[in-house]
C-alpha cells in the first residue's frame, strides 16, 4: 500500500543560523518502509531538484546502536511505542496525515544541521565512570564470579540502553536521569562494578549536572519514549547509588 | 580527610542534581507529616464545637513549643520553595527552545506537569489561611472558622487551594518516594497506591470543613 504525506521538517543549515521548518509533500510512500527509508527518498527527490538534502543521524537502521533519533509530532522515535526511528515503520500512519519532523532540544545537545545534534555530552559522562578497571591478561575463566540470573537480568535491562538521548528529548526538564541511571545502574547491579561503584556515582551525575542538563520531576515521560524500555526504577537506584555515595562512602 | 572545610562533601551534595531533588523530597515528608498533624485537630471539629475548642486550647497551653513549631515550619516551607523555584527555573534553562508540536508521550499527568503551579497556589493560601487567623480578633476557634468560611467566596477559595494542595500531594508523595530511591518490584505498586490514598485522604478531609461550614448550618455552634 502506498500513502501521501506531507512533511513539515526543521531545517537549519548550521548550528549558529536561524532554523525555519519546510514544507515537503511526500510523494506516494510504501508503508513497508522505515522512516529513515522515506527520508532517504525525499533526500534524493531533493538532491535532484538541487535542494540541500535533509541531514539525520544513522548508523545500524536496526535499532541497536542509538544513533538516529528525532522528534516526530512531538514523540521522540515517533508514536511506535518500544521502537527506534530507524525501526519506526510507515504503517503506523495515514494517509494524508501530517508529520512535523524536529530535531532532539536539550541545551546540552547542540543542534548541528536539521535534524543532526551533537550528543557527545552523553560520551562525557560515560567517560566519568561508565567503564570498570580490569586486569589484562589472559581471559579468566567463565563463570568465575557468580552473578545470580535475577541480577544479571537487572543489569542487562539497564546495559539494553543505546543512547540515543530520546529520554532527555521527551522529558519536559531536559533531564539525562534515565540515561545516567540505566548506565550506572548497569555496573552497580555486577560485583565487576563494585571497586569504583561509589567513585562512579559521584563522578557520573556531577558530570551530567555540569553539562546543563535538567533535573527529573519523575514525570515519566522519558521511560514512556524509550526505544529500548528502561524502566525508571533505574533513577531510583541511581539516586540510592549517589545518595548512598555522598554520604557514606569515602569518596569525595 | 581533613582539608579545612568541615564537611565540604555535604555542599557538594546540596548542590548536585539529586542533592537537592532529595531536599525537597525531604521538606516535601516534612510538610505532609505536619498535614497528617493538621488533619488530626481539624478531625476534633467533627466531634463538634466543645471537643473542638478544647483541643484549641490544650494546644495553646503547649507555651513555647509552638513558636518552636511554628518557626521550624516555616523554615521547612521556604527550604522546599527556595530548592523548588531553583530546580524549577533550572530546568526551563535546560530546554532553551519549544518544540513546535509538544506532545505527551504516556507518562506525564496534570499533576505532575502542574507541580511548580500548584505548589504556588498553596503558598499563596498558606499566607491567607495564616491572616485570616492571626488577623482575626480572639475568639474560640469554632467562632473563627465560621466566621471565615460562612463567606461563599473564601469557602470556595478554601476549597479549590485544598484541592491544588491535593493534586500537588498526588504527584508529589508518589515523586517523593522515587527521589528517595525506594523503588522494588514487590512494593512498587502498594508505595504508589499508598501515596495517593494519602493525598486524597488529606484532601477530603481538610475540604469537609468548609463543605460542612457552608451546607451544615448548625456545625460548630
Ligand atoms: C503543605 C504543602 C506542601 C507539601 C506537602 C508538598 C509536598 C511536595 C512533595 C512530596 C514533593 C515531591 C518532591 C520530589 O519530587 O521528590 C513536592 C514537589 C514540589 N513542590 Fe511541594 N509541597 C508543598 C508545598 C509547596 C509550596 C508552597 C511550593 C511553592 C512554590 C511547592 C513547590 C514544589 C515544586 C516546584 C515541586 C517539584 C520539584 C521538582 O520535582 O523539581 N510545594 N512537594
Ligand atoms: S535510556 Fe532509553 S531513551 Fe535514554 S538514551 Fe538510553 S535507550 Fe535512549
Ligand atoms: S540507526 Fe542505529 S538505532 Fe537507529
Amino acid at each position: 500500500m502506498k500513502i501521501n504525506l506531507t512533511l513539515k521538517i526543521r531545517r537549519q543549515s548550521s548550528p549558529d543560523e536561524k532554523g525555519q521548518f519546510r514544507t515537503y509533500p511526500s510523494g506516494p510512500i510504501s508503508t513497508d518502509i522505515s522512516f529513515l527509508e522515506m527520508l532517504d527518498i525525499l533526500n534524493e527527490r531533493l538532491t535532484r531538484e538541487g535542494e540541500e538534502p535533509v541531514a539525520f543521524d544513522h548508523d545500524c537502521r536496526e535499532g541497536i546502536c542509538g544513533t538516529c533519533g528525532a522528534v516526530v509530532n512531538g514523540i521522540p522515535h515517533g508514536p511506535a511505542k518500544k521502537t527506534t526511528l530507524c525501526q519506526l515503520h510507515m504503517r503506523h500512519f495515514r494517509e494524508g496525515d501530517t508529520l512535523v519532523i524536529e530535531p532532539f532540544r536539550a541545551r546540552a545537545f547542540k543542534l548541528e544541521k536539521d535534524l543532526v545534534v551533537d550528543r557527545s555530552a552523553f560520551d562525557r559522562i560515560i567517560r566519568e565512570g561508565g567503564y570498570v578497571s580490569v586486569n589484562t591478561g589472559s581471559a579468566p575463566e567463565a563463570n568465575t564470579i557468580p552473578v545470580p540470573q535475577n541480577i544479571a537480568e537487572q543489569a542487562m535491562n539497564g546495559a539494553e540502553c543505546i543512547g540515543c538521548g530520546a529520554c532527555v528529548a521527551a522529558c519536559p526538564n531536559a533531564s539525562a536521569m534515565l540515561f545516567v541511571g540505566a548506565k550506572i545502574s548497569q555496573l552497580a547491579l555486577l560485583p565487576q562494578g563494585g571497586p569504583e561503584r561509589s567513585r562512579r556515582a559521584l563522578a557520573m551525575v556531577r558530570k551530567m549536572d555540569e553539562l546543563g542538563f535538567g533535573n527529573c520531576g519523575n514525570e515519566r515521560e522519558c521511560e514512556a519514549a524509550c526505544p529500548k524500555g528502561i524502566s525508571i526504577r533505574n533513577i531510583a537506584r541511581m539516586n540510592r547509588e549517589f545518595l548512598r555515595a555522598a554520604i557514606c562512602s569515602d569518596e569525595e | 580527610m581533613r582539608n579545612g572545610v568541615i564537611m565540604h562533601w555535604l555542599a557538594a551534595t546540596l548542590k548536585s542534581s539529586i542533592g537537592r531533588k532529595s531536599v525537597m523530597a525531604g521538606s516535601g515528608l516534612l510538610l505532609a507529616i505536619f498535614l497528617f498533624a493538621h488533619l488530626a485537630g481539624n478531625a476534633m471539629a467533627f466531634f463538634g464545637r466543645a471537643t473542638f475548642d478544647a483541643y484549641a486550647a490544650r494546644l495553646h497551653a503547649t507555651g513555647p513549643l509552638i513558636p518552636v513549631f511554628e518557626t521550624a515550619l516555616a523554615l521547612v516551607v521556604l527550604i522546599h520553595i527556595y530548592f523548588g523555584l531553583g530546580l524549577f527555573f533550572e530546568n526551563l534553562a535546560a530546554r532553551p527552545s519549544r518544540y513546535e508540536v509538544v506532545a505527551n508521550s504516556g507518562g506525564q499527568t496534570f499533576a505532575s506537569m502542574t507541580m511548580p503551579y500548584t505548589g504556588l497556589l498553596i503558598l499563596v493560601f498558606i499566607f491567607h489561611h495564616l491572616a485570616g487567623f492571626y488577623l482575626a480578633d480572639s475568639s474560640t476557634v469554632s467562632d473563627l472558622v465560621r466566621q471565615n468560611l460562612s463567606r461563599p467566596v473564601t469557602a470556595a477559595y478554601y476549597i479549590f487551594s485544598l484541592l491544588a494542595l491535593t493534586l500537588h500531594t498526588s504527584h508529589g508523595f508518589w515523586s517523593m518516594t522515587q527521589t528517595l530511591g525506594l523503588s522494588h518490584p514487590k512494593y512498587d505498586l502498594l508505595i504508589e497506591r499508598l501515596a495517593l490514598a494519602a493525598s486524597i485522604v488529606i484532601g477530603t478531609v481538610f475540604i469537609l470543613i468548609p463543605v460542612l461550614v457552608l451546607f451544615r448550618p448548625g456545625f460548630l455552634s
